[in-house]
């Protein structure tokens, strides 16, 4: 990521990203005003914050993907066996959804403390870390998962329910790996001595968490719908 | 992006180091220049394959030597099996359509100059923008590895149909471990290409500079940008489609392998599958790729145009819209190379529309050209020359789209030599000529020499020349009913068409030695060619408001500030006949 380091008193320009135009292109048309003038009220939009949604709709598109290869595959043959869920698969889907809510507190703390420097670092950093280890469990459980599974004798190359399960389950955790990846390196950026966290990377961080939450329950419905 | 101290100006501060200097590298200039490297290195590859399959077809008995060197089995005594050259057919497709029709018009030029072109010091994500050379480069290491194992390159065609591309060896040889390395290397490209095209849109997005609108951005940057957006939600299809395919082959999973299918007198252990569906997730990434080859081309060549006519275009905006059209529709057309897979004939008709469609854009885009050329006093360059070449080319190869796109002509016409032509033609060389015109028109930014124009017309003569006597035959000969990806042509009916395709072999032949002009061009100039002036074209965008090459940070740690529409030429100025975005001055009448 192309992050900078950049102290975070600048945060107050991010606010108003001039009604949606970004790259301080102006209105069209009109003449650009002082280049001096820049320095104070351009608030250039983080790329971050773009950034972020196009990464989520490339998620989208692959996962749209992966659901009408489920459909094709489920209605050509009759071949398809409906497993049963695991039952530790709720318990994740619990956990998960707990992850975003600790996050979403994390969120608010954390701007909160870079808006106005009150209260403490401990306070976001603890649900940071709340929301990072419900991640792991939710990993973990995963995991867990597959071996229930395994002990019903499914593997990957069972059936095609199986396959998409594993397929879909795996693609999924990669992902929500990768959003751990994204906490720790808040977390790590919270943690500095000097505060190098910008508001654009905690908001990117916690769609992209957001969006593994939301995904994780349309998985769950995809791989439970009989056709 | 601002001169305050509050938004820091770089992203990064210069290297010293040669690796992180040249190796890896966070300056998009010095990544485009290795997407182009690359792609140049592929280009000649799959030059020469072409060179093999096109000696093979007319001189089946002839040894090649030093082929046997290549590959024993696959070319005892340096005659080519039957598999080997559809191995080489599939290396061939691959390198050409990912590595050189993806990575130069858009990656390597776009990587160069659409940061530039909107004031930008650099791409929005330059880590991402290093991870995705060198995750290309990787899937590039991978693909080429395929020629080095014990049973040689895959035959499944760049398209790898399953079930023949799922199955594993009993396919063929090649469809062992080569298939696997090339659904491995397809799926790493694909990770690349995603990550350069967030970074592409983020930087289109909040990276402008003051002044530059979306109305000011030059075609070529909206070329770059509107690719970017087809090729995000493209490659991120194909990316899980190589997955299902590589368990396939590696986890006995069934997606693709239908029950029962016997392949090589083996009965495969796979039930269910559907062969249809990888066609249909394939080709649903397939035919926006033809976009995200011929986009970038239009856009270069209409900014070469502009500046060589000195005037805009008769229509900025239409053209723009007629570039989000073909972008839009190219996601609904994919079943169009399917007519003969055994779709529902009411699904061809389906996709049949909005082929048909699709032309209306891209005759609007030709008109406009054809429009805006007319009457002008044209400055003629190698650029200029590869522009009107591009035109050429895509209106002739374009045309034969018309006869495709109807699925009762498509039905006789599709496993012949007549697609090989369209499609070479329209995409192919029609994207490799925009690449050429971006070559001669950016190559002094670039390097800071001027490349040789002379040779470069030569080239270019050569070139537009030697791929009509290529291609257009190759509708003569699929017209006569000759069927592609054979090897050689025994039956009878094919016989009497064997001294055209000897005239297509010389032509061939002559056409990829001309491309050593260009090579010799490209390296003498870099090291002899004269020194380039800031803006030897008297060029209107902002890369031409810096020296040639460009310093590490673009403006000098300034920003621009853009006051005009890109294409300010046929003015009255103090600079001549045209001003520069960044001119604060205003236009005479």
């Amino acid at each position: 990521m192309a992050t900078t380091i950049q102290p975070p008193e600048i945060e107050q320009t991010e606010t108003p990203l001039d009604g949606g135009k970004s790259g301080g292109g102006g209105l069209p048309g009109s003449g650009p005003m002082d280049p001096k003038l820049r320095a104070v009220d351009d608030p250039s939009p983080e790329p971050s914050r773009t950034g972020i949604w196009v990464g989520l709709a490339a998620i989208t598109m692959s996962f749209a993907a992966f659901t009408s290869a489920l459909v094709v595959r489920q209605s050509t043959a009759n071949d398809w066996r409906h497993l049963r869920i695991p039952s530790i698969v709720f318990v994740n889907t619990l956990v998960l959804l707990a992850s975003g809510a600790t996050l979403e507190v994390a969120r608010r703390r954390v701007a909160a403390f870079v808006r106005s420097k009150v209260g403490r670092r401990s306070v976001p950093l603890f649900w940071l870390w709340a929301t990072l280890l419900l991640g792991l469990v939710f990993v973990a459980g995963q995991y867990g998962a597959w071996f229930e599974l395994r002990a019903q004798g499914l593997y990957l190359a069972t059936n095609p329910n199986s396959s998409f399960f594993y397929v879909l389950t795996a693609m999924h955790a990669l992902h929500v790996l990768g959003g751990l990846g994204g906490l720790a390196r808040v977390i790590y950026k919270l943690s500095t001595p000097v505060l190098t966290l910008r508001r654009s990377t905690m908001d990117a961080t916690s769609y992209y968490w957001h969006f593994m939450g939301i995904l994780w329950l349309y998985l769950l419905w995809v791989v439970w719908m009989k056709l | 992006m601002s001169d305050g101290p509050a938004h820091a100006v770089q992203h990064h501060t210069p290297p010293t180091g040669f690796i992180r200097k040249y190796v890896f590298s966070l300056d998009h200039k010095v990544i485009g220049l290795q997407y182009y490297g690359l792609a140049l290195v592929a280009v000649f590859i799959g030059m020469a394959l072409s060179w093999l399959m096109r000696i093979h077809l007319v001189w089946p008995n002839a040894p090649i030597p030093g082929l046997q060197l290549l590959s024993k089995t696959g070319a005892p005594g340096g005659v080519m099996t039957p598999e080997y050259y559809l191995s080489l057919l599939t290396m061939h497709g691959t390198l050409m359509v990912f590595f050189v029709l993806t990575n130069a018009p858009f990656a390597a030029f776009g990587n160069y100059f659409l940061p530039i072109q909107i004031g930008a010091e650099d791409m929005a994500f330059p880590r991402f923008n290093m991870m995705s050379f060198w995750t290309t480069f990787l899937a590039f290491c991978i693909l080429v590895l395929a020629f080095f194992v014990p049973d040689g390159p895959p035959i499944a065609g760049w398209t790898a149909y399953a079930p023949l591309s799922a199955v594993g060896s009993d396919a063929g040889p090649g469809e062992g471990l080569g298939q696997t390395l090339w659904g491995l290397s397809i799926f790493v490209f694909c990770i690349a290409s995603l990550l350069g095209s967030l970074n592409f849109i983020a930087t289109t997005l909040d990276l402008r500079t003051k002044g530059m609108t979306l109305s000011r951005m030059p075609i070529s940057t909206w070329a770059w940008f509107i690719t970017s957006c087809i090729s995000l939600l493209a490659f991120a299809v194909l990316l899980p489609a190589c997955l299902l395919l590589i368990l396939d082959r590696l986890a006995g999973t069934s997606f693709f392998i239908p029950a029962g299918l016997v392949v090589s007198d083996h009965l495969q252990p796979h039930s269910g599958g559907s062969p249809l569906l990888w066609q249909h997730l394939f080709w649903f990434f397939g035919h926006p790729e033809v976009y995200i080859a011929i986009l970038p081309a239009m856009g270069i060549v209409s900014h070469v145009l502009i500046n060589s006519m000195r005037r805009p275009l008769l229509s900025h905006k239409v053209i723009i819209y007629c570039m989000m059209g073909i972008g839009f529709l190219s996601y609904m057309v994919w079943g169009h190379h399917m007519f003969v897979s055994g779709m529902n004939p009411f699904s061809s008709l389906v996709f049949s529309f909005p082929t048909l469609m699709i032309t209306i854009p891209a005759t609007i885009m030709t008109l406009i050209w054809m429009g805006s050329l007319y009457g002008s006093k044209l400055r003629i360059t190698a650029a200029s020359l590869f522009a009107l070449g591009f035109l050429s080319m895509f209106v002739s190869g374009g045309v034969s789209g018309f006869f495709l796109a109807q699925p009762s002509i498509d039905i006789y016409l599709h496993a012949t030599y007549f697609v090989v032509g369209h499609f070479h033609m329209v995409m192919g060389v029609a994207a490799i000529f925009g690449v050429f015109a971006g070559t001669y028109f950016w190559f002094p930014k670039m390097t800071g020499h001027m490349m040789n124009q002379s040779l470069g017309r030569l080239h270019f003569w050569l070139t537009f020349i030697g791929t009509y006597c290529i291609f257009m035959p190759f509708h003569y000969l699929g017209l006569a009913g000759n069927v592609r990806r054979y090897s050689a042509f025994v039956d009878d009916f094919l016989v009497p068409l064997i001294p055209v395709h000897r005239f297509i072999t010389i032509a061939a032949l002559l056409t990829g030695a001309a491309q050593l002009i260009f090579l010799y061009n490209l390296i003498h100039s870099r090291f002899r060619g004269a020194p380039a002036p800031a803006n030897p074209w008297e060029c209107t965008s902002l890369e031409w408001t810096m020296p040639s090459p460009p310093p590490f940070d673009n403006f000098g740690g300034k920003h621009p500030v853009v006051y005009h529409d890109p294409y300010q030429y046929g003015v009255k100025s103090s600079t001549g006949d045209y001003l520069m975005q960044d001119s604060p001055e205003q236009a005479g009448a």
